[in-house]
């Protein structure tokens, strides 16, 4: 097992490795990298019936004002999102953008009423907290919330899985969020998770995280799932990681994550910029990019990992372009790879090559997501 | 049988050095998705990154353990990779090799001090 002497526990260490997990340090936390099923094994079980994530190193936020109206203004100054017009009980993707039009983080948050509810990335929690505070105190309080775990239910599986604890489960769509009553405990639960697959995303106080996991994982498709799996999982279904295939340099549009930006932020919009970097990221809007993130799927078997360079042709020449996330890909049965490369090579079914090891190898341009997602909308 | 401290193993058949990892190796790497073998008849010396194995997690390099020549590889390994998981000692040998110095193969541990190697 890997040091873990000042690292941070979740509050379901001791049940990670009572499961036989190996743990690795990740953002400042002990967590699991994969159980005794394996990366490969846990990826498919995770496609064919259920999977159960700790991501409680994530960050949960709680934004309160006058009332949520104040608050969804407040945070548009933030973010390029609609906040304001999200349906209550609705969850959304967005990011922070920068000065220059990058991306500090990405993040879900959802409208709950009488607050706004933030998830965000465990590597960047402590900045995005600072600049929420910095941004929007004392109108709008910014509180993290210490005292609750994060986990995901992915899968084909996990809705009969879950409404077998509370049948409410079964009635939320896509990105529908709801107190729920799972296993004695009130639990604020997403119908989302970043696997490309249908599932849920359960909040629920540290002292029931563990009872809440135990019931979960008696359920025979339910089976405990690491972040070596949650990887190659995330990448087939074609999401950025922060830090990989997104940054501060990276404008959201060469990133395609346009669509994550509403209408009524754009140009002619009724609430058009006004959020950080604006002007960078409306003109990348209307003038095109000169790279842009795609899909790549290597033709051989070599997975062509983050870092690998991209070109044009089997010899000479500069790099077009570089892998920004690439491995293997359970489901596809190959290696999957995405990356950065010039705009005038991203249509899909473009012949490229990707260097590994010395040696030009053919790799084709793809649609996103590699496989498809499995929403229930 | 001989082991050596990169997890490799050596077995002497007839004029040849059959090498493949140990399954401490294979488990340490995780589930095998694709193996790069060495071209037959390629000279190589001792510690030539001869191989190339990716797991699910990351690439790893197996080295030449001896000064010789390559003279059969495990061609088998390239539509099965996850044979390296599942039969590390038997069927998932990466390649034989003619030692030019078999004394070499002396400095390498047996069973049972790369058990304790290995702890």
């Amino acid at each position: 097992m890997a040091e873990t002497g000042d690292l941070n526990h979740t509050p379901l260490f001791d049940l990670h490795a009572e499961l036989g997990a190996k743990m690795v340090p990740f953002a400042g936390y002990s967590m699991p990298v994969q159980y005794p099923l394996g990366v490969m094994k846990e990826h498919l079980h995770c496609r064919a019936q259920a999977g159960l994530f700790d991501v409680s190193h994530m960050g949960q936020v709680i934004l309160r004002g006058e009332n949520y109206e104040a608050v969804a203004h407040a945070f548009e100054t933030l973010v390029p999102m609609d906040v304001a017009d999200l349906d209550q009980n609705k969850q959304r993707y967005g990011f922070f953008t920068n000065d220059d039009g990058g991306i500090e983080d990405d993040l879900m948050f959802a409208n709950r009423g009488d607050h706004l509810f933030v998830v965000v990335n465990a590597a960047c929690k402590e900045a995005d907290i600072a600049r929420m505070k910095a941004a929007l105190e004392p109108e709008v309080t910014v509180d993290e919330i210490t005292g609750r775990a994060l986990i995901a239910l992915q899968g084909p599986a996990a809705e009969a899985a879950l409404a077998r604890l509370n049948p409410v489960a079964e009635e939320m769509v896509f990105m529908d969020v709801a107190n729920l009553e799972l296993a004695g405990a009130e639990c604020w639960v997403s119908r989302s998770g970043y696997t490309g697959e249908d599932g849920f995303e359960i909040s629920v106080p540290h002292d029931a995280a563990e009872a809440l996991c135990r019931a979960l994982l008696e359920m025979e498709e339910v089976e405990p799932i690491g972040l070596g799996a949650r990887d190659s999982l995330r990448l087939e279904a074609g999401l950025c990681l922060y830090g990989n295939d997104i940054d501060a340099t990276t404008n959201p549009i060469e990133a395609g994550l346009i669509w994550a930006i509403q209408k009524v932020r754009r140009a002619g919009g009724e609430r058009e910029g006004g959020f950080p970097g604006a002007a960078h990221i409306l003109s990348a809007m209307a003038e095109g990019v000169a790279h842009k993130r795609v899909g790549l799927l290597p033709q051989g078997r070599a997975p062509m990992r983050a870092g690998t360079p991209i070109f044009a042709t089997d010899d000479g020449g500069e790099p077009i372009g570089t892998v920004t996330s690439g491995g293997f890909g359970p489901t596809v049965n190959g290696p999957v790879a995405m990356g950065y490369i010039g705009s005038s090579y991203a249509a899909v079914g473009t012949d490229l090559f990707g260097e590994v090891r010395g040696k030009r190898m053919p790799l084709k341009v793809a649609k996103l997501p590699l496989v498809p997602a499995n929403f229930k909308r | 049988m001989k082991f050596t401290e990169e997890h490799e193993w050596l077995r002497v058949e007839g004029d040849v050095v059959v090498v493949g990892v140990t399954a401490h190796a294979a488990e340490q790497l995780g589930d095998v998705v694709f193996v790069e073998l060495p071209e037959i008849d390629t000279e190589v010396s001792k510690d030539d990154e001869v191989c190339v194995i990716e797991s699910v997690k990351a690439a790893s390099d197996i080295l030449a353990p001896l000064d010789g020549e390559i003279v059969e590889v495990n061609e088998a390994l390239v539509d099965e990779p996850g044979k390296v998981n599942e039969d590390p000692i038997g069927d998932a040998w990466f390649f034989k090799m003619k030692a030019s110095d078999l004394s070499q193969m002396d400095d390498y541990m047996d069973e049972a001090a790369y058990n304790n190697f290995i702890g």
